[in-house]
């Protein structure tokens, strides 16, 4: 057990699981000797040579479909995607092509490959480096989606990833990165695909969310403690396929839910959850399923006032807890 | 009659007579089905087919210079004659054509031709223009990293090499020094848009010189030709040399698709002259030429292959469609995958 940042896990997780598979390979841009721009391939080159760590061609949708053909053919590649705003030209070779490799070939090709995506805000990043773009992989059957906010998921969900048959697409959050530390256990162990945590047991509603806005919510949470609102946090961990049971049982039992995410609230993962709550806690609820997420703006301005304004934050979220609380 | 499926003959060597006429009998059963898949069409049962007619000589003689036992074949949807060279049976190609529940490839999920090979690793994941490019560099760097000296072999027309996807993949390619053949099939249109809307040069070979290998066109409608030009890029494949981008030049002798009408593009003359060109005439020619065809034998070869087609017509037709519950199966292994 020790104390890591989130991006301390990543890199150990990618170590110690190219150490258990010799056919664990990572490629991306600046993956070598410059060990990522956030360092989470830092030393791997060093350790395992430049035949597992590929400095790849600036080309994002060659690097995820020269993945997607080593994984076909006998490889677990790891794909790096330097920023999720560069993801774009690779969803071909993502959302069209790797999702639909099992079901295409009727089970007889699979795709055991991992997508590393850091993505979100609030680190300045402007327009383009800033970007959540977690909706368009959780919408595509044939994909799972995860994204960990802490260094003990980081671990455990990178190292199912790369376990898995099937194309897994991690998303990082980057102001986690070195933000938030936590305990990691020394020894293996994975978490399965598909299951939330309950992060902050509470009674009197519950917040649904993931990434960034986990911390941001337990920030929340402890604010309201001191006024008496009792908020329970449930960290959804995956977004495709989310954990449907655990997003009930928990609105079902608060009656009241607030649902924060960092991604433009329209058609999004936070629309999903609700129309679950929806469809399985109606009888349940004792207030309205409500949402906050910043404005429906292209994400998000450089300038770091209009940032803070855009961002979603700990007391933007206290402010939405004491309103459901009142109703 | 497809006498290329378990073909035992060394890939260096000659083509022997024998075998040319092998292929020329591989050729014929391969028209001969494209045509009634066509006709298929026409009566309502098959929904869509891209028809290989013209490209017969190219897509026979480049498996011709392949190993079917370890190389890998990233093929597009225009490769009738080339799934009949790796011995795929007429019945199995129909069962595509017409859906049905024993679809080798996808279980009748996918279009024609798309899904993975039931005995050689052949596949087509999609009908997206260039995306098995990228996917074919990637399948060869596994075999140069493995040790394998399997050779991937990716195949494309004129259309994909507009793509970013080609750029990108025979780039990554050249870096790496990948056992991988580029394999275009040029006919000169990309759907209805002809050859000098898509490209300010002559060709697609020229292009490899900026990727760092060998770029060669060959007459597509050239058995022996084809299968020498491939035979040197599999060679060098295999041993370490890296890839090679092959352009054959064919024609194509009917619309994209059953979709499509090219009296509304192609002019009278530019259709005319095509005949001159059909690769099984030609083919026809050479081996008489040679004495290794009669006329007798000829029309021998050609009633066979009717025949052969008429009985695989007669079975597939008659057999089910795929149940509803079996398109929920092979999503993903091991977690649900749907909301």
């Amino acid at each position: 057990m020790s104390e890591q940042t989130v991006i301390e896990a990543v890199r150990a997780t990618l170590q110690s699981e190219m150490r258990r598979d010799d056919s664990v390979i990572v490629l991306g841009e600046d993956v070598g000797s410059r060990g990522g721009v956030f360092l989470a391939t830092d030393g791997l080159i060093d350790e395992f040579g430049e035949n597992r760590v590929i400095d790849m061609p600036l080309a994002e949708s060659s690097i995820c479909g020269v993945a997607l053909g080593a994984a076909v053919n006998g490889l677990r590649p790891i794909a790096e995607i330097q920023f999720a705003d560069f993801v774009w030209p690779a969803i071909n070779q993502l959302v069209g092509e790797a999702s639909k490799v099992r079901y295409g070939t009727n089970g007889m090709k699979t795709a055991p490959m991992t997508v590393r995506i850091p993505y979100g805000g609030g680190v300045r990043g402007g327009l383009y480096h800033s970007q959540s773009i977690e909706v368009l992989f959780s919408h595509t059957p044939g994909l799972s989606v995860v994204a960990p906010a802490t260094p003990y998921d980081a671990k455990g969900l990178l190292a199912t990833a790369i376990r898995t048959d099937d194309p897994v697409v991690v998303l990082e959050h980057k102001r986690t990165y070195r933000l938030v530390k936590g305990e990691v256990p020394d020894e293996d162990y994975t978490i399965p695909i598909g299951k939330a945590e309950v992060k902050r047991p509470g009674k009197d509603m519950t917040i649904v969310t993931y990434g960034l806005m986990l911390h941001y919510g337990l920030q929340a949470a402890e604010m309201a403690a001191a006024n008496g609102i009792d908020v329970e946090i449930l960290d959804l961990r995956t977004l495709r396929p989310l954990d449907a049971d655990a997003i009930a049982e928990s609105a079902s039992r608060t009656g009241k839910v607030l649902i924060v995410q960092e991604d433009t609230p329209a058609v999004s993962i936070s629309s999903e959850v609700a129309a679950i709550i929806g469809e399985r806690c109606f009888f349940d609820l004792d207030g309205p399923i409500t949402r906050l997420g910043p404005p429906e703006l292209p994400p998000m301005p450089f300038s770091p006032i209009q940032e803070s304004a855009f961002m979603p934050s700990p007391e933007k979220i206290l402010a939405a807890i004491t309103k459901l609380s009142e109703i | 009659m497809s006498a290329t499926a378990n073909k035992p003959s060394n890939p260096t060597e000659q083509l022997s007579g024998a075998r040319l006429l092998e292929l020329y009998q591989t050729m014929v059963l391969s028209r001969y089905l494209d045509e009634r898949v066509w006709l298929l069409n026409r009566q309502g049962k098959a929904a869509i087919a891209a028809s290989a007619q013209g490209h017969e000589a190219t897509q026979v003689a480049c498996i011709e210079a392949t190993d079917s036992s370890k190389d890998h074949y990233l093929i597009y949807y225009r490769q009738f004659a080339a799934m009949m060279a790796l011995g795929t049976t007429p019945e199995e190609m129909l069962r595509g054509f017409l859906a049905k529940e024993d679809e080798p490839m996808s279980a009748a999920r996918q279009f024609p031709l798309h899904g993975a090979h039931p005995r050689v690793d052949l596949f087509n994941f999609s009908n997206v223009i260039a995306t098995q490019l990228p996917q074919a560099a990637g399948v060869a760097l596994a075999d140069k990293l493995k040790g394998s000296d399997a050779v991937t072999l990716v195949f494309f027309g004129d259309g994909a090499s507009s793509q970013g996807d080609t750029h990108e993949a025979m780039n990554f390619a050249g870096v790496h020094k990948l056992p991988i053949i580029f394999f275009c099939e040029n006919n000169r249109y990309a759907i209805s848009v002809p050859i000098e809307k898509q490209m300010g040069v002559e060709g697609v070979a020229s292009r490899a010189i900026g990727y760092g290998f060998p770029g060669v066109q060959v007459d597509g409608t050239d058995v022996i030709a084809v299968h020498e030009a491939t035979k040197a890029a599999v060679e060098r494949a295999r041993v370490g040399d890296g890839p090679t981008l092959i352009e054959a030049s064919v024609e194509r002798l009917l619309a994209h698709t059953t979709d499509d009408d090219h009296t509304r593009y192609r002019s009278a003359e530019d259709i005319a002259q095509m005949a001159n060109r059909d690769p099984i005439k030609i083919l026809s020619e050479l081996l008489k030429r040679r004495d290794l065809l009669t006329d007798n034998a000829d029309t021998e070869i050609h009633d066979d292959a009717k025949k052969r087609v008429n009985v695989a017509t007669d079975i597939v037709d008659a057999e089910p469609y795929p149940s509803v519950d079996t398109m929920f199966d092979h999503v993903v292994d091991s977690v649900g995958g749907n909301f």
